[in-house]
């Protein structure tokens, strides 16, 4: 290297904050005017929503006082959160949900980390749901047994979400790879299947699930309206992860099933060792995109009167004493639903990231 | 001298094979020995991928016989599975797992396949990296190789799971010039060693170097095959001729 090449310092107009200002928001005459234009919208709108949300705001205050100021009124959060996170739960029992939400983020914090995923992981899945289903049941130990259909809130809400999910994903490998399969049998139904679901709203499938399913039924069977609508979830969130995955397993080259094929890999280990890893791993952002749709519209089981967090918000605002204090109600759902869709972006950020072998 | 070798490891009698209405083998009739060496050439086009495709059955055949160290190939999965587990294949283009390090590459095969403990696996998957003078690379994908490294890795990856026949399809037609010759230098020490192959080449030197017989394909038929020195020097057919003169100058 001589000394002329070897410190080469970039012009003084690129450097610095003014540098960066000049060459992203005033580089020419119209993006100068959005700049201007979309500073100015911001001026108007983020100080007061500021003052509306915070100084303006009352945090804890009766309906009574909430009607005479202009700011925010979170006392329909805070002075109903427990209806709204618990629903119909016994009121003096609503720590058992507690504790059992408590045990399932730190269950899912914990299986963030790829080097947690060993058996050791797997036992501690299969504790945790146990313990979360007794908390959650009761009936035993002493603990007072509450029905299922007075399960409501946020509990029901991940309940749905985070079973929903992670059932559907595994069934959605299957079908696709069934799609893929060389037995025209088991492609046509997966064919069939797949375009089938598809091919109807969510809500009608929970209709049939919570309305037309119990008519076909055995005198005396019952099935909880909870499960029910889980495996609406479930069966209609497969179908569209299955396309997804679909999508991955073309992508794959040919010649990586030969060479599985020459080493005398059989089918079974040809898919767990070799496609599937590759296939899910390119597939994760369209995945994410549909896990983080299902979470949402899970939210769709309220039309079956089931007592997610979105219909216990509902609930307390149709009562007389809160009425119209919905932009608030509904800005602390958004916030919850958005914790729940950023940290899943987020993991599969992770993921893709630690998986990339630089192909 | 083929005949003093015994059993053959492969047998190949009356092959036929069609994609569709395209007749691509038509009849061929091979008898390959153990610890011989064959080398087929051709133009492109003749069905030479396809022939050693078929031995291996990553290509289906319709009729005739295809005999794999004393079991016949047929539909029997198990069968495949096994001949498979037996026979080495190296790529055109390596066909490396990119998810995979080196290493795993390697022990994939005899862990999941030879149900071998993962440490004895390791430690063959070493000895054949310094077989073929990447040892330094196990931990490292595929994708941070380069080309000859990447096929050296492949070969690797036959070798651990000690196949009686291993099968070469171009190994050197995707390489840059400077990369052809430190995968064929492996190539020759292996057959040195005594490793049966057959190898689908058009790298005269190599042939003239290891082969016991050079074959000549075209039309989906062998047209004539011989010792290479017969082969290079003394061609009988007239499209053999034409063939050598154009990869020959
Ligand atoms: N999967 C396939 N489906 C249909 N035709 C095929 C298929 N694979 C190969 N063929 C055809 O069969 C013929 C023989 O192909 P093959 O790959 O065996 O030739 P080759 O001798 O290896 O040629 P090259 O030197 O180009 O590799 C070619 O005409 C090719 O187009
Ligand atoms: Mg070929």
């Amino acid at each position: 290297m001589t000394e002329n090449e070897a410190v080469v310092k970039p012009p003084p107009s690129d450097i610095g904050i003014l540098g960066w200002l000049r060459k992203n928001l005033f580089n020419t005459w119209y993006n100068s005017l959005l700049t201007i234009v979309t500073i100015f919208f911001l001026w108007k709108s983020i100080p007061p929503f500021i003052k509306w949300a915070f100084f303006d705001a009352a945090w804890f205050s009766p309906p009574k006082v909430c009607r005479q100021i202009d700011g925010a009124c979170w006392s329909v959060i805070t002075k109903n959160i427990r209806f709204i996170l618990f629903g119909f739960y016994p009121y003096e029992q609503q720590w058992r949900p507690l504790i059992a939400m408590l045990i399932l983020f730190a269950l899912l914090y914990y299986s963030k980390e790829r080097s947690h995923w060993n058996k050791r992981l797997f036992y501690y899945w299969l504790v945790g749901l146990a313990v979360m289903g007794i908390l959650m049941k009761g009936g035993i130990f002493g603990l007072p047994s509450v029905e299922s259909t007075k399960w409501g809130g946020l509990p029901l809400t991940l309940l749905l979400s985070v079973f929903g999910l992670t059932a559907a994903y595994p069934l959605g490998v299957i079908l696709a790879l069934g799609r893929r399969s060389k037995m025209p049998a088991i492609k046509t139904l997966c064919v069939l299947y797949i375009e089938l679901i598809r091919g109807v709203p969510l809500i009608s499938l929970l209709f049939m699930g919570s309305i037309i399913f119990p008519l076909f039924l055995p005198e005396g069977i019952t099935i909880s309206k909870i499960l029910r609508a889980q495996v609406a979830i479930i069966l209609f969130t497969a179908a569209y992860i299955a396309e997804v995955v679909r999508g991955g397993l073309q992508a794959i080259p040919k010649g990586q099933y030969e060479a599985a094929a020459s080493l005398g890999l059989n089918y079974y280990l040809t898919m767990r060792l070799i496609i599937l890893p590759q296939a899910l791993r390119i597939v994760i952002p369209p995945t994410v995109s549909v896990l983080i749709s299902a979470f949402k519209d899970t939210s769709l089981v309220v039309i079956i009167a089931l007592y997610d967090v979105l219909k216990t918000t509902q609930t307390v605002l149709s009562d007389p004493q809160w009425m119209g204090f919905s932009r608030e109600a509904y800005i602390f759902l958004a916030i919850l639903y958005f914790l729940g869709c950023f940290s899943m972006s987020q993991f599969s950020r992770k993921l893709e990231k630690e998986l990339d072998t630089g192909r | 001298m083929t005949d003093k070798l015994g059993e053959p490891i492969v047998e190949i009698i009356d092959l036929h094979k069609w994609f569709g209405n395209f007749h691509v083998l038509k009849g061929i009739n091979l008898k390959v020995y153990r610890q011989e060496r064959i080398v087929i050439c051709g133009p492109s086009g003749s069905g030479k991928s396809t022939l050693i495709r078929c031995i291996n059955r990553l290509e289906e055949h319709q009729k005739g016989k295809i005999i794999v160290d004393g079991i016949e190939l047929t539909s029997n999965i198990k069968n495949i599975e096994k001949i498979r587990s037996e026979v080495g294949m190296v790529f055109q283009h390596f066909n490396l797992f990119p998810h995979l390090t080196v290493l795993e590459n390697l022990t994939l095969g005899p862990i999941w396949v030879r149900k071998m403990p993962k440490k004895e696996a390791e430690e063959i998957a070493m000895h054949f990296l310094e077989k073929v003078h990447i040892a330094d690379q196990a931990h490292k994908y595929p994708g941070q190789l380069s080309g000859g490294q990447q096929q050296r890795v492949a070969i690797a990856r036959s070798l651990c799971m000690s196949p009686k026949i291993m099968l070469f399809d171009e190994p050197t037609s995707a390489l840059d010039p400077e990369m052809i010759k430190e995968v064929l230098d492996v190539m020759i020490e292996l057959a040195q060693e005594g490793m049966t192959m057959i190898v689908v080449t058009h790298e005269m030197g190599f042939a003239k170097k290891v082969a016991h017989r050079v074959l000549f394909m075209d039309g989906g038929t062998i047209v004539e095959g011989n010792t290479p020195e017969e082969f290079f020097s003394n061609p009988k057919h007239e499209r053999t001729k034409l063939f050598l003169s154009q990869i020959l100058h």
